[in-house]
């Protein structure tokens, strides 16, 4: 740190001594305000796609745009529908959510079946290579889809995967994998060298150190792991778009067929993408704590 | 890395040596290992294998090995240039404004307000919202040139309407691309600013430092590494930004807003010509690694910082 702190000097005090109405508390008045403008100003879009699901087709392009739901007649009110989720099963939506719930769930199983041990092993029973290893891993998140869609897919198409939803939990787990792990490795390395030495003492075996000991202290982070791999894996479009054609289509492809079909049906359309994003947009409030861990691969806490 | 490595000695070769000991000491980790290699790793290695092939799945019959024909026919001719130019265009608007709106972000989000949780929360939806379904919002309800909000807005200001897709069609993508990443870019520096310790900022407060001065000497130095990491990583994946297109314009209007993953995409689906398609692939992924090496590199550094 390039400056020093006089000892004389104590900040807190400094701090409250800010009088209440004093020109600092004005500023910070000021930049809530701001926050919560920008805040708003990020989410609108959002929040507009879900008050649009439950318009009518009419009102669903009236302007200026009616927000609330509520008070027939007042300016910017609308009467609510939930007609508009009806239509969208009728147009088949419950297939491609099965598909993707299948696609995702099965690839996080699999990740967390080959991520935590190796995780483990890569902090608590360091080898030689173990460093290099795990920047091997982080090496492989970096290569594009686009860098190995093409024998993926004409390897596909050989073995008969193309639109089998196995190519895609197989795509899926090498795309979460090197986060899984990355992030995996952060949490296992903060618990305390203490414990798990006194769990060697006492002779637990492997096992049990990973069963009884290890994995129940990350418990949080290891959720919070599957939750981010979810998220990446249910939004995931390309690799969707390019092995998938119908028995094995995913969510992203039924919002993209929807459009062709009924681009100029926005309420419609809002309830489709409504229910197509709310899954993970609930599981990413939830470990939004880890959220940016995970994004930086464990590197920013 | 810290307390592992300080307390406990490594692993190492010893008499249960072959087949057995190998599974006992590397069996955690071989079956992770073996199926990233498996599946990024050797079809990495096809590509560049299939890049220098003639091969077009139609005419299966008229495959030849070409060399580095593939590459040539890329820079001399036809869409990869076009293609390339406007992935450096929409890779870097993107995520310089996503940078500057981040820093603007975490700033505000970095002090102490009534509902900052709530409005932390705000942000980092664009990020988790499905990109297919965040496009087409704002394709449809926000920038449509008759029935969007923003053009509503423009106009109820005696600004002139814009038809985003038609006139200015990579400016529409490039800002449906910096809603979703800018959140991204708050939380990474947010993250940094939280590691700054109060006293700090708070001395230099007492020291007379204005606000600015305060942000720009003490601050903005603190965050460069997070900054850079920030960079690294919105630009390898914007990079690769294939959902966005693939719902407002489809790389057009003409090849307007065609980028080399949308290129590649075109040129296997409906071209079916696996050798240049590959040779783009391939492309990509140097530009990619010349970006991951720096990020690697950076991380390294802060991991060894961190102990």
């Amino acid at each position: 740190m390039s400056i020093s702190v006089p000892s004389i000097i104590r900040p807190r005090a400094a701090a409250k001594g800010v009088r209440a109405g004093s020109k600092v508390e004005q500023a910070g008045r000021f930049r809530a305000v701001v926050a919560w403008a920008i805040g708003l100003v990020f989410f609108f879009p959002v929040l507009y796609l879900v008050i649009t699901a439950f318009k009518t087709e009419a009102a669903a392009v009236v302007l200026p745009p009616s927000i609330l739901p509520f008070g027939d007649g007042l300016p910017l009110s609308f009467t609510p529908t939930t007609e508009n989720f009806g239509a969208v099963f009728d147009r088949g939506f419950a297939p491609f959510f099965l598909h993707s719930l299948v696609a995702v769930g099965i690839s996080s199983v699999l990740i967390v079946v080959l991520a935590v041990p190796c995780a483990y092993s890569l902090v608590w029973r360091r080898g030689k290579r173990s460093y290099d290893i795990l920047f091997f891993f982080l090496s492989t998140k970096f290569l594009p889809a686009v860098g190995v869609i093409i024998p993926i897919f004409v390897i596909a198409r050989d073995l008969k995967l193309i639109d089998n939803l196995l190519a895609l939990v197989v795509m899926y787990t090498a795309m979460n994998l090197p986060i899984a792990i990355w992030l995996l490795r952060s949490f296992f390395d903060e618990i305390p060298a203490d414990v798990m030495q006194a769990a060697r003492v006492d002779g637990a075996n492997l096992r049990q150190e990973l069963q009884e000991i290890a994995i129940p202290m990350i418990m949080p982070g290891l959720i919070a792991t599957v939750f981010i791999c979810l998220i990446f894996a249910w939004n995931e479009f390309f690799l969707a778009v390019n092995l998938m054609a119908t028995r094995g289509a995913t969510v992203p492809m039924f919002m993209i067929s929807f459009v062709t079909s009924e681009g100029l049906f926005w309420a419609k359309l809002a309830a489709a993408g409504t229910m197509a994003m709310l899954p993970v947009v609930v599981l990413g409030w939830l470990a939004q704590k880890q959220l940016v861990r995970g994004l930086s691969l464990g590197a920013v806490k | 890395m810290t307390q592992a490595q300080a307390v406990l000695p490594a692993v190492r070769a010893s008499a249960q040596d072959g087949v057995l000991g190998w599974v006992r000491r590397n069996g955690l980790v071989a079956p992770a290992l073996i199926y990233a290699i498996v599946v990024t790793q050797a079809p990495f290695l096809l590509t560049i294998w299939f890049s220098l092939q003639k091969w077009n799945l139609l005419r299966p019959e008229n495959s030849r090995f070409n060399g580095i024909g593939n590459y040539i026919d890329l820079f001399t001719t036809g869409d990869f240039i076009p293609a390339l130019f406007n992935t450096v265009l929409l890779t870097t608007g993107a995520v310089v404004v996503a940078l500057l709106l981040g820093l603007l972000l975490a700033d505000l989000v970095n002090q102490r307000f009534r509902g900052r949780d709530i409005v932390r929360t705000l942000l980092i939806t664009p990020f988790l919202v499905m990109p297919v379904v965040g496009a087409l919002g704002w394709k449809t309800t926000m920038l449509n040139p008759v029935f969007g909000v923003v053009d509503w807005l423009l106009t109820s200001v005696g600004l002139p309407r814009v038809d985003w897709f038609a006139t200015v069609p990579l400016v529409g993508v490039t800002s449906i691309v910096i809603w979703r990443w800018a959140p991204f870019m708050m939380l990474i520096l947010l993250a940094g600013m939280q590691a700054l310790s109060d006293e700090v900022r708070e001395a230099s407060k007492v020291d007379g430092a204005s606000a600015w001065q305060e942000f720009r000497f003490i601050v903005l130095p603190h965050l460069k590494s997070y900054m850079q990491l920030g960079v690294l990583l919105g630009t390898i994946y914007i990079l690769s930004e294939f959902d966005t297109i693939a719902m407002t314009t489809q790389g057009g209007p003409g090849t307007a807003t065609t980028n080399l993953p949308w290129l590649i995409y075109q040129k296997i689906f409906y071209g079916y010509d696996v050798g240049h398609a590959a040779a783009m692939g391939v492309i990509v992924v140097a530009v990619t690694y010349l970006f991951a090496v720096n990020f690697i590199r950076l991380l390294g550094q802060l991991m060894r910082g961190n102990q």
